[in-house]
């Protein structure tokens, strides 16, 4: 390992990562549990909406993004005169971007679970005395876990790897948007290879650990996480 | 007011688009003794599942009144309508439909937990007893027999101390053996909890074993009510709902014969020789006569005959004879109600009329209870 290799970059991914994955997961829910139980004739809309950061160039969402968190944006704007900071190129910025990126990979795995939910099973928990509400807490939340083990970590680890998004909003500013690729990118830049060796083998060996463990988890349950 | 009020109209349009017309209007009494029974009986397809899922409140019929006890739980006409939870019915459907994430016991206590301590009439143990299932308390419902996941599914139920049962078809993925372990069970919950149930089903033998008081689902109809003796027995209900109109007699057993396999059992002084049973003697059992098992006769056979069971009677009532059907139906007095079909041939070679004497004839081996 070079002398002073820099691990700012990886904590400041895994706080990233963990902080949007909890909002995420907060802001899914509702909305995932929406959109599966929905008759509206417009979900398709919405269902499109929550997609596009699936296809989209991330220089694209970046782009807006930039616009809207600039100091002039819809959300900057409001932003700066609130908190006297700007949203663009700081972490909250980043949070905010990484929570658009990553939605479906989180919204689509908790959807396909509520889906999947047998609903006389709620019908049976609304026959003994629980609310709607008690239901999905005791009934329909519990049954959806693969679901949510599922949307956390295709969230969490999407969000470790955004790159060209957090280029576009974030920059590269040490200790506050210099994430983890970010950090690859510029030592390869530099032609410090082996600094770019060590997080570049970092981020392979743990994302692989995680997806491991899911694949281990589906191998002794009856459904299939990914 | 311990009544069930039922009025319903609503149109339902299936999966398949196939849209019934489902009318009901359905007013009986809860708290005659015997009556707690009341099973709703008709073809697939009839409308029966809708009905209890409008009373559980699960399907929203879009004019309606029902009422419970003397609570109103719908009234379109005053926009009132009652939440499932808040209606405190139990619901037992064909398929057990236990949490999976949960115990048995964590089941059971499900909507036992939810139930206001003033409102707790059910004893946990007493379910768990009268139920058998003690022993799976703490397993999960994955390692559990279909028929140990109904019974849970009552025990369900029946713990979240509901005013009305709702049971939809409970019995019908299970096998015959199965169904004759369950049926008890749902007497003595209907007997010793002292709470009514709602049982739909499209089997004949669970009605007749079960059912004190009958809805007759018919072609969207549910307007037929009476006590199960009396429907089985009418001349003019049945002819949509297959060969099933003959007599539902509650008997007792009296004694075994194991020797030629028959068991006799006693109602009103008379005796009747059936196939054997597992029953003990003193059991209350109903027998089910086909009407199209008993035939008549003028006089009493004058030699031996291979017939068991002959009783004396009074014809009641003659069926109408249509002229495309070859047979009609006698209602006999012989102690209680019994009906006969017999050819209209035999009717004129006879010469029936009401109040004359006959005898009627019923082969032991014909009665399957």
């Amino acid at each position: 390992m070079p002398n002073a290799l820099d691990l700012a970059p990886l904590w400041l991914s895994l706080q990233l990562a963990g902080v949007s994955t909890l909002l995420l997961l907060l802001l899914a829910t509702p909305l995932a549990w929406w959109l599966a139980n929905t008759r509206w004739r417009g979900r398709a809309i919405i269902e499109a909406i929550v997609a596009l950061p699936l296809v989209l160039p991330p220089t694209v969402l970046g782009f807006y993004l930039l616009l809207m968190l600039g100091p002039h944006g819809a959300l900057g704007g409001p932003w700066l005169q609130l908190t006297d900071s700007t949203l663009a190129f700081s972490f909250s910025g980043l949070v905010i971007a990484s929570v658009l990126y990553s939605l479906p990979f989180v919204v689509q795995p908790l959807q396909n679970a509520f889906e999947g939910l047998d609903r006389r099973s709620l019908e049976a928990a609304w026959c003994l005395r629980a609310s709607p509400r008690d239901a999905f807490f005791s009934v329909a939340l519990p049954l959806a876990m693969r679901g949510y083990l599922t949307a956390a970590v295709l969230g969490f680890t999407h969000t470790l790897g955004e790159f060209g998004v957090v280029l576009m909003v974030g920059g590269n500013i040490p200790g506050e948007t210099r994430v983890i690729s970010i950090a690859i990118y510029d030592h390869v830049e530099t032609l410090d290879y082996a600094s770019a060796h060590w997080l570049a083998s970092i981020l392979l060996i743990f994302t692989f650990i995680v997806l491991l463990v899911v694949y281990t988890l589906n191998r002794h349950a009856r459904v299939r996480v990914l | 007011m311990t009544r069930l009020i039922v009025q319903c109209d609503l149109t339902h349009s299936n999966a398949r688009q196939q849209s019934f017309h489902l009318h009901a209007h359905l007013d009986i009494p809860l708290d005659l003794p015997g009556q707690g029974i009341i099973a709703v009986f008709g073809r697939s397809g009839s409308g029966k599942t809708t009905l209890l899922r409008c009373l559980a409140g699960l399907e929203r019929c879009p004019s309606g009144f029902v009422s419970v006890n003397g609570a109103v739980w719908q009234d379109t006409s005053k926009g009132i309508f009652l939440p499932v939870h808040e209606r405190t019915v139990g619901m037992v459907s064909q398929q057990p439909c236990l949490f999976p994430h949960l115990t048995v016991r964590d089941n059971l206590d499900y909507g036992f937990k939810r139930t206001p301590l003033l409102q707790r009439r059910v004893l946990w143990d007493h379910v768990v007893e009268i139920l058998g299932i003690g022993a799976l308390l703490d397993r999960y419902p994955h390692y559990l027999s279909t028929g140990e996941q109904q019974r849970v599914s009552m025990g369900r139920a029946v713990l979240s101390n509901p005013c009305l049962l709702l049971m939809d078809e409970p019995l019908a993925s299970l096998d015959a053996q199965r169904k004759a372990e369950i049926l008890p069970f749902i007497k003595r919950l209907n007997r010793e909890m002292n709470l009514p149930i709602v049982y739909v089903s499209h089997s004949i033998q669970e009605i007749v074993q079960l059912a004190d008081t009958l809805v007759l689902v018919n072609e969207g109809q549910a307007t037929i009510t009476g006590s199960v003796h009396e429907i089985f027995s009418r001349l003019d209900v049945f002819e949509h709902q297959g060969d099933v109109a003959g007599a539902v007699i509650d008997t007792q057993v009296v004694a075994h014969e194991p020797e030629f396999g028959l068991t006799c059992l006693e109602f009103y002084g008379r005796r009747l020789y059936v196939p054997y049973q597992l029953s003990s003697v003193g059991d209350s059992l109903r027998v089910h006569i086909l009407s199209r098992n008993v035939s008549l006769s003028l006089t009493p056979p004058p030699g031996p005959t291979s017939i068991l069971n002959i009783f004396e009677a009074h014809v009641v009532e003659i069926g109408a004879s249509t002229s495309g059907k070859s047979a009609v139906d006698v209602k006999l007095d012989a102690g209680c109600l019994m009906l006969a079909t017999i050819t209209r041939k035999s009717l004129l070679a006879l010469n029936l009329s009401p109040g004359q004497r006959v005898y009627a004839s019923i082969k032991a081996v014909s009665l399957q209870l």
